[in-house]
This record gives C-alpha cells, structure tokens and sequence, in this order.
C-alpha cells in the first residue's frame, strides 16, 4: 500500500510555476529522497502535502483518502524554517505543538516525557528555549516533529541546521521509526545522505519530476557496464575487441587503476579473464554511479536541454 | 475550533503569567488616580498660595475706577507714564496698566505691560474688567441710575436634565462628571489600542522571525492561527480591565468605609467595634456634602458605561487587531513595520482628537455624530459620548458597523496574513500588499 500518491500536481504563481504536473509515489515504511537544487520546487510541494498551501491542480493522496485535516495528525513535519517559541518552556511547547497535532492533552504529555526520556533530555522540562544550546533546541525541535509517531515524517533539509551528532541522533531515531512503520521524505540538495539512508528516490528539476524509483533501480538503470581495476604493471593495450580502457591512472610505484567498460555482449567474467592474461589483476569492481552523479548528470542535461 | 481555542489559551497564558502583565494590572488603578489626584492637588495648592496678583494702574481718566477682584488687586500710582513703568519694570508686581483718557464710545490706548508674555486668561479676564466697567459707565451715561443699574445684575446657575423619549427618567446630569468620564474611557480605548494592537504585532514579528510559524499552519490554517492570536490578545485586554474595575470598585469602598469611619469619629463619636458596612454608609450618607457627591456618583449609570465601553474596546480591538496582525505577517522587522503603520494609526489619532474637539463642544453634532458611527473612530468617540447620553438607533448603528467593520478588516488582513507569514526577505509595499491579498490559497 502507498502511503502517499501525489497526483498530476500543478502550482503556479503569478510570475512563475512552482510545480508543472508532477506525480510521486511513495511506498509505506519507504526512506523516500525527494531531491532537486535550490528553487525547484521540493518545500512548495512539501508546503501542499502539509496542507499549507493548495495545489492549483492534481490530488494528493493518502492511505488511500484525499487529503484532509484528519491527515494533520499522522504527519510529522520539520520544515528547513525551524523554530521554536524562545519564552515557552519546553515540555509546555512539546505539549502545545502535540496538541496542534491533535492529540490530547494528556497523551501529550504522555510522549512528550517519554522522548524526553528517550533522548536524556528530560531535566530540561522546565528550561525556557531561549536557556538551551542550539544542539538542545535542534533536539527538541525534532522531538516536536516526531511526538506522536507520526505514519508520515516530513524532514526538510533535515541536516542543513543540526550538528553532527544531532543529525547522527536523527539517522537513528528515523531508522527505529521506520522499523516501526512510519514512512519518511526527505527533502534535500545534499547527496551523501541520501546515499546512506533512502531506499527510494524522486529528482524535482525546474518545477518538474525528471526522475522516479527506488535507489536500487535507478542505480542499475544508470550503470554504465564499467569496471573499476586495480593491477600491477601495466596494460599493455592487449584487451580483445569490446573492452575499452576509458582512463588509466597510475597509483603507486608500477601500481595501476583503470575504468574498463564493456562496450560489446561480454560478461564481466570475460572481461576479467581477458585481464588475468594481460596483467596482475588487485582489485575488480563493477562502477556504480553515486546519486550525486547521476543527480548532476540529470539536472545539468536538463538544462541544457 | 479546538485548535482556536488552544491557540488562545497559549497567547492568554504566555501573556498572563509574565511579571509585566502583574505589575502593569496592579500599578495602573494605584497609579493612575494617583497621578490625577497629584495634579489635582497641585493645582488646588497653586491656586492657593497665588492669590490675588497685583496689577499697577496708572489711571489717567476720571471716570473709570476699578476695584479688586479674587484673582486682581489693583493698585492706583501717581506719576508720569514713563516713571511708573521705570517703577514697575523693578516692582515684583504681576503687570503694569495703563488706562488713557479715552471716549467711552471709542474706548482706545489701554496697555497692559507684563514682565513676561501673559496667558490669555489674564488678557481675556482683565478686558472683561475694563468692559464691564465701560459698559456701566455707558449706562450711567444713558440715564439710568445705579439702582436699576444694581437690578439689571442678573445671575443664573442652570440646573440640568435630561428628558427625552429614550430615557424612561428625568435625571440630573452633571456634563461635567461625563465629559470627565467619557474622555477616560475614550483615552482609555485609544491607549489600549495602540498597546494590545502593537501586542498582535510584536507577537506575529516573533513568530515569523522564530521560524515556528510553519510547524504553526502545518497543523491549523493561518486564519485560525490569526484569529487565535488576536482574541487571545483581546482576552489579556480584557482580564486586564476587569481586573482593574474590581480593584477600583474595591478602593471606592474602602475609600467610602473609611471616610465614614473618619466623620463618624469626627463629627460625634467613636464608632463601635462591629459596625457594619450599612451603618457607615448610612452615616456617610447624614452628611448632606458627601451625600451630594456619592449621589452624583451613583447616577453615574456604571454598568451601562463599562457594559458599552467592554463592547467598544473588544470591538475596536479586533478592528485594528487584525490590521496590526497583517502587518507583522508582512514585515521581518518591526522597523519595517513602520512604513505600513500611518494608515492605521491616523484613524485611531483621527479618533481620539476627534473626541476632544467636537464632543466636548457638542455631544450630539455633526461631527461627534458621524466620528461615533465611523467604524474606525467609533469606539474612542462613542465612548467619550456615552456620558452626555446617546439615542438609542445611534448606540445601535454605532455598534452594528463595528461589528461589520471588524469582520469587514480581520478579513482584509487573513488575506494579506496567509501569505505574509511564510515570506522571507522580501520586500513588501502596498503594492505587494495588494498582491498577495488577491492570491489564491
């Protein structure tokens, strides 16, 4: 079951389009990585899933339902503009923002103590924000996001403001809730953690989706055949037919890496053994391209396009 | 709703409990009738200890005599022109006049010299001396002697009423308890407003600029949220009033108790242990002089003046309220903010010198009458007529455009506000302003 489906979604503005008719589908327990640059239009689509805005066009739907403010308490939303109320104390502010999320008052301060709890911050229960460190704010601002466990958490730009050790904190927590069975989106230009956490990705370029699929598919689909090749001494240009050395790079001293790809119907296992006879083969592993590769390949063919 | 209602429980509580909010409820009642009764007093005390001022006459006329009044002594002096002013110039005495030979139908060549630019009440009360005097000497010249002259004095002190289809009583009404009272809840009104207004805000500036606003409208509407903040205010403004008629409902009797307790003991016995509340007033009442003012007092219709002046604070508040609202929404910082503030605040100036010209002229003028219907200005003006009485289709006109007139700008600004609070860094002017207003959601 798809916990979210966004469908043929259009936003314009006055001067420009925000969105033009884009789809996305996200599995339930997904890390989905909804990535695009700067001004493609990731948080106005992120704005309408939390019902901050509405779509021009399209429908976006949840658990099956069109969206609704019943939604507003299965979502969990850390917006890249964060804060919190500086004079409020915090378990008061937890308590407010979980009841804006609908739950009542008493589970309210039912969670809010057990993450509190949770993340060894419960002595600051009765410290104004404005007493915290920044990383303590980061903490409970994520708290906030995550209160009533939400089946959906929204985390935009989620490591641009946080320390390491917080988003370090946040990688885990996310991961125990999906186990759990919540689904998350994260929205980011940043690739390195999207490598490491989604599973799932969509690319927003110029207000429109230019790419859709899991991590693992998208990866395949952009192989392009090629091995990388560590060896001692040299090639020595005596590759059979359908194997090109696409760059060569000396290492150490008589130590080489070379990218090989396989141009003609061979399988690795040929091209491997035609380099036993040619040279004294260290280390072989397929090129799989980084999603910073293939996220830089698309959006600048996009624009040249 | 419940969203609304936990929104304006938060701004009432995060309000409420600040130690400003404490200290403004309890100073303001203790403080302000201090101030007045300080002035009062000082007034009372210049009066007092001024006493008659002296004025040097050099009178070069024969017919023309003045004599002393309670603010003037006049002294005549026998020398030149020239030489008495040298006299006065190093005498310690108020002014110098010098009155001519003159034709009592052309009465010209009076000075008054002053050491410094003297008030117009002086020059006002000392030609009025010189007139009344050469309007005797008129009459005197026109045959008719000093007896009838004596008669022809005539005194009236008006004693007045109010009679009119929409009282059901003939009361005693004292213009000046009521213009006094209707310029304290106005001023009142148009304070209130620039604070609580200026309160909304600051408090919309902080969330933006806190950044929380967007977790705020990911789980209510930025109406609702508006809306929240603005009555949540309102609801401080109103504890806060209410607060304060208790305290001065509380000082008034204490104050009553004790001045009882003090005739009582003054004027005949010690009062026993055990007297009542009852019995003092009674006994306060005996005296003919504070039973004149605690009557005066008590047909003050109270009720019906904090009644009216809770409905027009409330409504007035949300009227600007919401404005002050749209405004923080637009801005990042309250410097910005000021640019957007001239045309709210004219109206509430517009309002409150609006109430001191005309309504205090003329209670039921052309220009008390459409200031008090005008939405803008209704609450400070009709507040500062409510003491004179006010028909009964003006009170409800008044009150029906308020309401229309707050629904009418808390719309106005949700627009401007929906939009308003989730921009950053932009540069807004009217122009803008008049953008986003027309933007869909």
């Amino acid at each position: 079951m798809d916990v979210l489906k966004v469908n043929n979604i259009t936003k314009r503005y006055a001067n420009h389009t925000a969105l033009q008719d884009v789809s996305i589908t996200i599995p339930k327990q997904a890390i989905y990585g909804l990535l695009g640059p700067n001004g493609a239009g990731k948080t106005t689509l992120i704005r309408i899933i939390n019902q901050i805005i509405e779509a021009d066009e399209g429908e976006v739907i949840i658990n099956g339902k069109p969206l609704s403010q019943d939604h507003i308490s299965i979502i969990g939303y850390l917006p890249e503009e964060r804060g919190l109320y500086k004079k409020m104390k915090v378990g008061e502010q937890l308590v407010y923002l979980g009841q804006l999320r609908n739950l009542s008052r008493k589970d309210a301060i039912l969670k809010s103590k057990e993450w509190t709890k949770k993340l060894g911050i419960y002595e600051w229960w009765d410290k104004k924000i404005e007493d915290l460190s920044k990383g303590m704010a980061q903490k409970i601002q994520f708290i906030a996001t995550v209160l009533q466990e939400p089946e959906l958490i929204i985390l935009d730009e989620p490591f641009s403001g946080f320390d390491p050790v917080n988003a370090n904190l946040i990688k885990d927590e996310i991961l125990e809730l999906r186990e759990k069975g919540s689904t998350v989106i994260f929205s980011t230009h940043r690739m390195e953690s999207v490598e490491e956490l989604c599973d799932h990705i969509g690319l927003i370029n110029k207000s429109q989706k230019i790419l859709e699929g899991t991590k693992k598919e998208i990866k395949e689909s952009y192989k392009s055949n090629t091995f990388i090749v560590d060896h001692r001494g040299a090639l020595n240009g005596s590759l059979a037919e359908g194997f090109s050395v696409l760059n060569n790079q000396s290492l150490d001293e008589n130590f080489f890496q070379s990218n090989i790809r396989i141009t003609a119907d061979a399988s690795p296992n040929d091209l491997l053994k035609n380099l036993i006879e040619v040279t004294e083969v260290h280390s072989f592993v397929e090129k799989i391209p980084s999603i910073n590769e293939i996220f830089i390949s698309k959006v600048e063919g996009g624009s040249h396009e | 709703m419940n969203k609304i209602l936990l929104i304006i429980q938060r701004e009432f509580l995060s309000r409420v409990k600040k130690k400003s909010f404490l200290i403004a409820t309890l100073l303001v009642p203790i403080l302000f009738p201090a101030v007045i009764g300080g002035m009062g007093y000082l007034m009372v005390m210049e009066k007092e200890n001024a006493g008659a001022r002296t004025i040097q006459v050099l009178n070069e006329s024969d017919s023309l005599s003045l004599e002393n009044t309670d603010s003037y002594e006049f002294v005549d002096v026998n020398a030149s022109h020239d030489q008495a002013l040298e006299a006065f110039k190093v005498s310690e005495d108020y002014a110098f006049l010098y009155i001519p030979q003159f034709d009592i139908d052309d009465p010209t060549g009076f000075v008054l010299y002053t050491k410094s630019t003297p008030g117009p009440t002086a020059v006002n009360s000392i030609e009025s001396i010189l007139e009344r005097k050469i309007k005797d000497l008129k009459l005197v010249k026109y045959n008719i002697d000093s007896e009838t002259l004596a008669k022809l004095n005539t005194y009236v002190s008006l004693d007045t009423k109010i009679s009119s289809s929409d009282t059901e009583e003939e009361k005693e009404s004292n213009s000046g308890l009521a213009s006094g009272i209707g310029y304290a809840t106005g001023f009142l009104i148009y304070l209130f407003l620039f604070i609580y207004g200026g309160q909304v805000m600051q408090g919309v500036i902080e969330e933006k600029n806190s950044k929380i606003v967007e977790v705020i409208v990911s789980t209510v509407k930025p109406f609702h949220f508006m809306l929240g903040k603005v009555i949540g205010v309102a609801s401080v403004g109103l504890a806060q009033i209410l607060i304060w008629i208790a305290i001065m409902g509380t000082i008034y009797t204490v104050a009553g108790s004790f001045f009882a307790t003090q005739m009582s003991s003054g004027a005949q016995t010690e009062l026993v242990e055990g007297t009542t509340t009852t019995e003092i007033t009674e006994g306060l009442q005996d005296n003919p002089k504070v039973a004149k003012i605690l009557n005066e007092i008590n047909s003050i219709p109270f009720t019906r003046i904090i009644l009216t002046f809770i409905f027009y604070f409330i409504g007035g508040y949300l009227l600007y309220g919401a404005l002050f609202a749209a405004v923080g929404s637009a801005v990042d910082t309250p410097a910005d903010a000021q640019q957007f503030m001239l045309p709210i605040m004219l109206p509430i100036i517009i309002g409150f010198f609006g109430m001191s010209m005309f309504v205090f002229d003329d209670p039921g003028g052309a220009g008390s009458f459409w200031l008090s219907i005008i939405p803008f200005t209704s609450p400070i003006v009709m507040m500062g007529r409510i003491g004179f009485g006010v028909p009964f289709w003006e009170l409800a006109l008044s009150m029906l455009l308020l309401v229309a007139g707050f629904i009418f700008t808390i719309w106005l600004a949700g627009r401007i506000y929906r939009v308003g609070i989730l921009m950053h860094g932009s540069k807004v002017n009217y122009k803008v302003l008049a953008k986003w207003f027309m933007m869909k959601n």
